[in-house]
């Protein structure tokens, strides 16, 4: 099930509002194409991110892949249990393995974010 | 360009939900459940392996010996029958055609086992090098070929064959019976873990595959075959071995006879001729260099070249294999891996990086 507390890029990325800040992860169909993920780069706390910018790199024992912010905003906070422990982005995609935290994105950009249906649809 | 070929399991992968690609004009399974739990299943218990879409050429007549002796880096007439040996098949200047398995059967009779991307090349080289009177038939389409690894392997197999195996010994091979029919079995493979190379007759494929998922064996598709060969410094053709670089570099010196002539050989066996030697190099985090990434030093000078990495499960971090020039090879020599996106610190060490593996211990250890 897509999780419908939050919204979704057509790269594969999620969002979700808390408070002040929003939390970015990838999607379940994303950790899915990429296999067993070996290496996460969370970014730096205080980068100023655009729109669709590299906020993440991801490898998986194939292949190296990037995360992009799904709008714009500065990093509040990095998930650093990835560093140790990048098999939570595979167990737990929607929780426990979210990548970055922004502080001061644009809503208006958050709003024209896919809703879970039409995420599903554009992967079914 | 051709279609890609399927194997006589290929039907069995998909119904198993495997992630399928190209390798070698084969459609292949690169994984099932994830490709680091098959690479434990192999270190730990057993998996399963389809390897069928490796190439088969039976070699036979009284001068095969002498032909194969020419053709091959390693001695062959030191060979007992029921015995197998890796070797290089090189041009003439002394770059690698292929790496490949020789089975030799009896005085006059000789199994070649080689790689899919590489076996019509194979079969055209071998065929113009060899005496009017040896026969050379390509038996890949009649032959399939299913790998067993790991500790639980001999007892997985013992259950399923007629022969008592105990007396195998390691890079040895025996025919073998299962379900009243002929296989070949050899205690060799590509993980470092004690198993075997199954050859038997493409019907029997399906059933002794579930035949050893039942007795606990898991299947495991490309993805696990690399990281687990990676981690022993084994050479995967392409990546390691090519036909430009010479073999001499490779560091394989058992494989590589100095007591013979071979095609390549006044290339390959010549020291002075050799810049560069395979090494391996731990990195310094989990982070993967890949093919083709340069080595450089602490200077910035470009010292080499990367032919393979992953993150490596069973080292807990991420290693590589790549070309080194001779003064940057001895172990402890800091390097690093520049690759397009990232530069990471590594250290030249001794082969294999992983270095619990059970292939070679005494198989009565495991039954």
């Amino acid at each position: 099930m897509t999780p419908d507390d939050r919204k979704y890029s057509k790269s594969h990325e999620w969002i979700k509002l808390e408070g002040e800040f929003a939390v970015v992860g990838i999607t379940d169909h994303a950790q899915s194409a990429l296999g067993d993920i070996t290496f996460v780069d969370p970014g730096a706390v205080d980068k100023t991110l655009s729109q669709g910018d590299e906020c993440a790199v991801i490898e998986s024992v194939k292949a190296a892949s990037e995360v992009y912010a799904p709008v714009g905003g500065v990093i509040a906070d990095i998930n650093s249990k990835l560093v140790d422990a990048p098999e939570l982005l595979n167990n737990d995609p929607y929780g426990e393995g979210w990548i970055v935290k922004l502080r001061a994105v644009d809503p208006a950009q958050f709003d024209a974010l896919l809703d879970a249906a039409a995420y599903d649809a554009i992967t079914a | 360009m051709p279609e890609l070929k399927k194997t006589c399991l290929y039907t069995l992968h998909e119904s198993l939900g495997a992630k399928i690609a190209e390798f070698g004009g084969w459609l292949m399974p690169i994984q099932y459940a994830g490709i680091i739990s098959e690479h434990e299943a192999c270190r730990r218990e057993a998996a399963l392996f389809d390897t069928d879409h490796m190439g088969e050429f039976m070699i036979r007549g009284k001068n095969a010996l002498t032909d194969l002796e020419a053709l091959l880096s390693c001695d062959v007439h030191t060979m007992a029958g029921g015995q197998c040996r890796y070797a290089l098949l090189c041009n003439e200047q002394g770059g690698v055609i292929d790496d490949l398995l020789i089975y030799r059967r009896d005085e006059s009779e000789f199994m070649l086992v080689v790689n899919a991307g590489t076996r019509a090349e194979d079969l055209d080289w071998i065929g113009g090098h060899i005496s009017e009177d040896t026969i050379l038939e390509d038996v890949s389409l009649k032959t399939a070929k299913i790998d067993l690894q790991g500790p639980l392997a001999p007892e997985i197999i013992v259950k399923l064959l007629e022969k008592p195996i105990a007396n195998l010994r390691f890079y040895h091979f025996m025919e073998n019976r299962y379900r009243d029919r002929d296989l070949i079995l050899s205690r060799t493979g590509y993980t470092g873990e004690i198993g075997f190379e199954v050859y038997l007759e493409p019907d029997l494929a399906e059933i002794f595959w579930q035949d050893c998922v039942r007795s606990g064996a898991q299947p495991a598709g490309l993805g696990a075959r690399d990281t687990l060969r990676l981690e022993m410094g084994m050479p995967l053709y392409g990546h390691e071995l090519d036909a430009r670089r010479n073999a001499g570099e490779s560091g394989f010196e058992r494989a590589i006879s100095r007591h013979k002539k071979f095609i390549g050989s006044a290339v390959v066996t010549d020291t002075e001729q050799r810049t560069s030697r395979l090494c391996g190099i731990r990195i310094n985090g989990r982070r993967a260099a890949r093919q083709g990434d340069l080595i450089v030093d602490n200077s910035g000078n470009t010292v080499g070249v990367v032919t393979s990495g992953s993150f490596a499960p069973s080292i807990g971090c991420a290693v590589a294999l790549g070309y080194v020039n001779l003064n940057y090879t001895p172990p402890g020599t800091e390097l690093i891996l520049r690759g397009a996106r990232c530069e990471l610190k590594g250290e030249v060490v001794e082969m294999p990086f992983y270095k619990q593996a059970t292939g070679r211990r005494k198989l009565t250890d495991f039954l």
